[in-house]
């Protein structure tokens, strides 16, 4: 039951023009994560002062920043920043998310009623409010950062899978499993969890964009990664500086969060019209 | 209606409680010591307590807690521990200046995504939907972080149309505007192609068709019309976004509205001014929501007696 949809899934979603074109990004963008140290040009902390904000070059590509220091290296490593938070935010949040909404849709009663009220005051909180409240008294750090995306991802999941449960549950393959004697963990694991999996995949898929653009606006406002650690957002930010004399410096971090998260962005597109046949059609 | 509009009013009190006492909590209950973190690591023993005492962080949790909601129902949010002005001055003064950004920007978005969603939906499966999908997802994908440099970088810089920072006249709201409408033009854009795709599939409009109707009226006497309750709830839904998306497009133009005083109270550490930009951020939103929730029950009779 659980691993069909999905496989199917991905494969009708990359048959889409859109769909094909956001996996060769994400694939592209996750080649150069994993071997960045290896296919960067330069060190991305080597300073060259005499070079600072030096335009695009053969030997430069991207230019150099305010201390000189190689633009396309420092994007490349960026990228390893970018895919591990959208990576541990996404399995951490998803996981939670997934398990909570999945007890409180199948057990009901106060444990529901805890978690949705819970749900609740959250959504209550426009999108990245809460991570700069948290970021704010925690104090700015990649871990922070984690751990405040994380805090407000889980929220979405747990909905989700909520209302997937809460339709699951009553279905009767669940009764007769239920009948035959399986145990709750037995249930939720095999039965009802697997069922919500290509809407969670979907949710993932974007949860992915989303946690990346997250980080570069918390480490734009100065609430994320820290200097020297090349983060897309405190690149852009230090560029912002330099708007008048150097916009490449402005320019090259800003369009690979924008290439990624339409990657990603395209992709679960896709995936969803693939796992909603309804969608496709309207 | 009354009932309907009393029901969703009760409902939203336990929401705001609920806000008021996470965000209290934040202050409180996180790990740290939040006086020691705003006067850094030389700060005496005495300079700590003497702050602590002036904060009110020296009595027990729940007379904090009990002061704090009895002060937040009269409007009375503390002191900036920098300025020493009330709180709720120092918002009160930014208002105006967000409540203008915020307004324009989603001026800006409905004067753009309703005709490209329209259109879209109108000539589904053409190259101007296609073009019209893609610019959307471009739109959603660009974050408001770099569109706004981007967009200083060509109007302001180059050509030199526009000022690059500020608050002023017309001409310094436009790109902050466009900064902040940008994201949420692309979302209205798609749900209203996806809105009025799945109403022109209605029988309503085929027999309309029937009845002799063009194409283009069939469009916007009848699908549009009906599928505006879709779009609006979009609409409520993003506020929140447009509300966050303050807080970044205020940084980068310097525009001197709450999403900036926020940034900047985090930067001195000034927590009674970040603890009151974010309630006051968080309950607009809410009362935004409440807002769409009776916005639907004006567009649907049915949903006032469910």
């Amino acid at each position: 039951m659980s691993a069909m949809p999905t496989v199917r899934a991905v494969r009708d979603a990359v048959k889409g023009p859109m769909a094909r074109f956001g996996l060769a990004v994400v694939v592209v963008a996750a080649l150069a994560a994993l071997f960045a140290p290896w296919i960067s040009p330069y060190n991305p902390n080597t300073q060259n002062l005499a070079l600072r904000l030096a335009g695009p070059s053969w030997r430069h590509p991207f230019g150099l920043d305010e201390l000189g220091r190689d633009i396309l290296s420092r994007v490349l490593a960026g990228t390893r920043i970018s895919f591990l938070v959208g990576i541990v935010v996404v399995s951490v949040s998803s996981v939670i998310g997934s398990l909570l909404g999945a007890m409180a849709g199948y057990f009901g009663g106060w444990f529901d009623e805890i978690v949705s009220r819970l749900i609740d005051i959250l959504l209550a909180f426009p999108g990245l409010l809460l991570a700069i409240a948290l970021v704010a008294v925690l104090g700015p750090s990649l871990m922070n950062v984690l751990l405040a995306l994380s805090v407000i991802g889980w929220v979405g999941y747990a909905r989700l899978v909520r209302g997937q449960v809460l339709r699951t549950r009553e279905i009767d393959y669940v009764q007769a499993a239920r009948a035959l004697g399986a145990g709750t963990p037995r249930i939720l694991l095999r039965h009802v969890l697997p069922a919500a999996m290509p809407a969670v995949v979907v949710q993932a898929t974007l949860g992915m964009a989303g946690a990346i653009v997250s980080e570069a606006a918390l480490s734009f406002l100065g609430l994320g990664v820290q200097p020297p650690t090349p983060s897309w957002g405190t690149m852009l930010s230090a560029g912002v500086s330099h708007l008048l004399d150097a916009p490449h410096l402005t320019i090259f971090p800003g369009l690979a969060i924008a290439l990624l998260v339409l990657g990603f962005n395209f992709l679960g597109d896709g995936l969803r019209d693939a796992a909603d046949p309804k969608g496709v059609q309207a | 209606m009354v009932s309907f509009i009393a029901r969703r009013l009760l409902l939203t009190v336990p929401v705001l409680l609920g806000v008021a006492t996470l965000v209290f909590s934040l202050i409180h209950l996180v790990p740290g010591d939040p006086v020691q973190a705003m006067l850094g690591e030389g700060a005496t023993p005495a300079d700590v307590a003497t702050l602590r005492a002036r904060l009110g962080l020296d009595r027990p949790l729940y007379v904090q807690y009990e002061s704090f909601l009895v002060g937040l129902v009269h409007g009375d949010l503390g002191t900036s521990l920098r300025t020493n002005e009330p709180v709720t001055q120092a918002i009160a003064e930014r208002i105006p200046a967000t409540a203008e950004l915020a307004v324009a920007a989603m001026i800006v978005a409905v004067l753009v995504a309703l005709p490209l969603g329209v259109i879209a939906a109108a000539w589904r499966g053409t190259g101007i939907d296609y073009t019209a999908t893609a610019v959307s997802l471009l739109g959603i994908s660009i974050p408001n972080f770099w569109l706004g440099p981007l967009l200083a970088i060509v109007f302001a810089v180059q050509l030199g149309w526009l000022p690059v920072s500020g608050r002023g006249g017309l001409a310094h709201l436009i790109l902050p505007a466009l900064t902040l409408g940008a994201p949420l033009a692309a979302v209205l854009a798609r749900m209203t192609r996806a809105s009025v795709v799945e109403e022109l599939g209605e029988v309503y409009v085929l027999a309309a068709r029937a009845k002799g109707v063009s194409r283009v009226g069939a469009v916007i006497r009848h699908a549009f019309r009906n599928s505006l309750i879709p779009i609006v709830t979009i609409f409520g839904l993003q506020f929140g976004a447009v509300l966050t998306g303050t807080v970044i497009t205020e940084t980068i133009f310097a525009w001197p509205g709450v999403g900036r005083l926020l940034i900047q109270s985090i930067s001195f550490r000034d927590y009674p001014l970040v603890q009151g930009c974010i309630l006051l951020i968080a309950f607009t939103y809410v009362a935004a929501n409440l807002l769409t929730d009776l916005a639907y029950g004006l567009l649907d009779p049915r949903i006032r007696y469910e």
